[in-house]
């Protein structure tokens, strides 16, 4: 069986006859060649297939394509605007939150679900939001101060 | 990995979801995911077909009605941990979802999807059965609601029947005098339960205890009720002493062949570090009682 899915990426759409049994990861990936989001556990614990559908964050690895039919996801490659980088992208870039960087799509789309939630969250809250992410290189320190700066940044709070 | 084929059928309509179950006797539910997704990628289960309920937008709800609150099989962990209602009405429901996986997770998996799965390391199903719950199921022979005690048959297996869906869950409201709590040995890795126990007590005006329900999951196929913990409780005045004392009594409801152990947490360790968790759920309740 194929089953006709039609998901807005990053503001466009896409229509494909897939299998029902693909992940959306795969879908964007592999299917649609948008190569930002990582595959890493692959059993939603390490967060680098983190995404947004319809603005909420989500690990498409645990998330059918056809379950995200009609909807609307974005990508790491969607977050930046015209005028440039998003503030998490500049705030990971200005603080040193990656080295190999394999983890940082899904840290920086969970970062977005964190600030979300919680535009000025402590140290501990954003160790806390940022659970379901794992990196095995930065440590973490860096990319605590990667969020808290962008949300000083988002917020216009001072440093 | 991969998930076996299946076909694909997506439900608008309870009613639609148990036509398309009983013309496909083999499908599965497909509601979050986060539960099925995982056992169809790593090939423990293989069905022919699922039927998506995940666009019914009636079974996503959170009521209160007649002394119930009642909660629609759709909704999210991230809705449960965030409802004022059932941070204020069943408090351990709602903490316990707050410990669920991670954010992600949380707005992805169901109330409905978790309990129908009965994962024995999930948190759930031990915090429903504390506060009482009971489950709506329909399709098959018509509609019938089934008691927590009798909803968790055993490891990943429950009262559902073929060709039934459930829709809701009702947890009884408590009033000001009652407390509940839910504490978690989590795995670090995971975030599943190695061990989960689930406390509501109720005090009359003295401040003494008249009811008290405690609940352990994780480190057993499905929910035990911890029979002498509870009646230890009754007639004290819940202080640390008391909890403490009636803590200790954990272990007569693990002493069974089924407490479960792994490469992490053996069977062993989890039946003698229970009582911890015990004691920490009911403290967290007792300061929440009046």
């Amino acid at each position: 069986m194929r089953v006709p899915v039609s998901i807005t990426i990053n503001g466009r759409q896409y229509s494909r006859d897939v299998e029902p049994r693909l992940l959306l990861v795969h879908l964007i990936r592999d299917v649609l060649g948008l190569t930002g989001t990582k595959v890493g556990c692959d059993t939603s614990q390490c967060g680098s297939c983190t995404v947004l559908i319809d603005g909420v964050a989500a690990k498409s690895c645990t998330c059918l394509a056809v379950q995200a039919d009609g909807l609307s996801v974005t990508t790491i490659e969607g977050l930046a605007g015209d005028d440039g980088l998003h503030p998490l992208q500049e705030s990971f870039w200005n603080k040193h939150g990656l080295q190999c960087g394999y983890c940082t799509p899904g840290m920086i789309m969970a970062s977005h679900e964190l600030l979300r939630c919680n535009p000025d969250p402590s140290d501990d809250e954003i160790r806390h939001g940022l659970e379901g992410n794992f990196c095995r290189c930065t440590g973490y320190q860096n990319i605590v101060r990667a969020v808290r700066d962008a949300a000083g940044s988002a917020t216009g709070g001072a440093q | 990995m991969f998930a076996p084929q299946f076909d694909y059928y997506r439900a608008s309509s309870v009613a639609e979801a148990a036509a398309l179950l009983a013309e496909h006797p083999e499908a599965k539910v497909l509601a979050g995911g986060h539960s099925l997704i995982p056992l169809l990628k790593l090939r423990l289960a293989a069905p022919s077909a699922l039927v998506d309920i995940g666009r019914i937008d009636s079974l996503r709800s959170i009521l209160e009605e007649s002394g119930t609150i009642e909660i629609g099989a759709l909704t999210t962990h991230a809705e449960l941990a965030s409802s004022e209602l059932l941070r204020s009405r069943a408090t351990a429901l709602a903490e316990a979802a707050g410990m669920i996986g991670d954010p992600a997770v949380r707005n992805r998996g169901t109330i409905g999807g978790n309990v129908a799965h009965a994962d024995p390391a999930s948190d759930l199903p031990a915090v429903l059965a504390c506060l009482g719950a009971e489950f709506r199921v329909t399709g098959g022979d018509g509609d019938r609601s089934v008691r927590a005690s009798d909803f968790f048959e055993g490891l990943m297996s429950t009262a559902i029947g073929e060709g039934e869906i459930l829709t809701s869950i009702g947890v009884p409201t408590v009033d000001s005098a009652c407390g509940s709590a839910y504490a978690k040995f989590a795995h670090p890795a995971s975030r599943y339960a190695v061990i989960g126990a689930a406390a509501a007590l109720v005090v009359d005006e003295d401040g003494s205890c008249t009811c008290a329900s405690v609940t352990l999951g994780g480190l057993v196929p499905a929910p035990v009720r911890a029979t002498a913990v509870e009646e230890a409780l009754v007639g004290t005045r819940l202080d640390a002493a008391a909890i403490a004392s009636a803590s200790g009594l954990t272990g007569e409801a693990l002493d069974t062949d089924d407490v479960l152990g792994d490469v992490y947490a053996s069977a062993e360790y989890r039946r003698s570090v229970a009582q911890v968790w015990v004691q920490r759920a009911l403290s967290s309740a007792a300061a929440r009682c009046g």
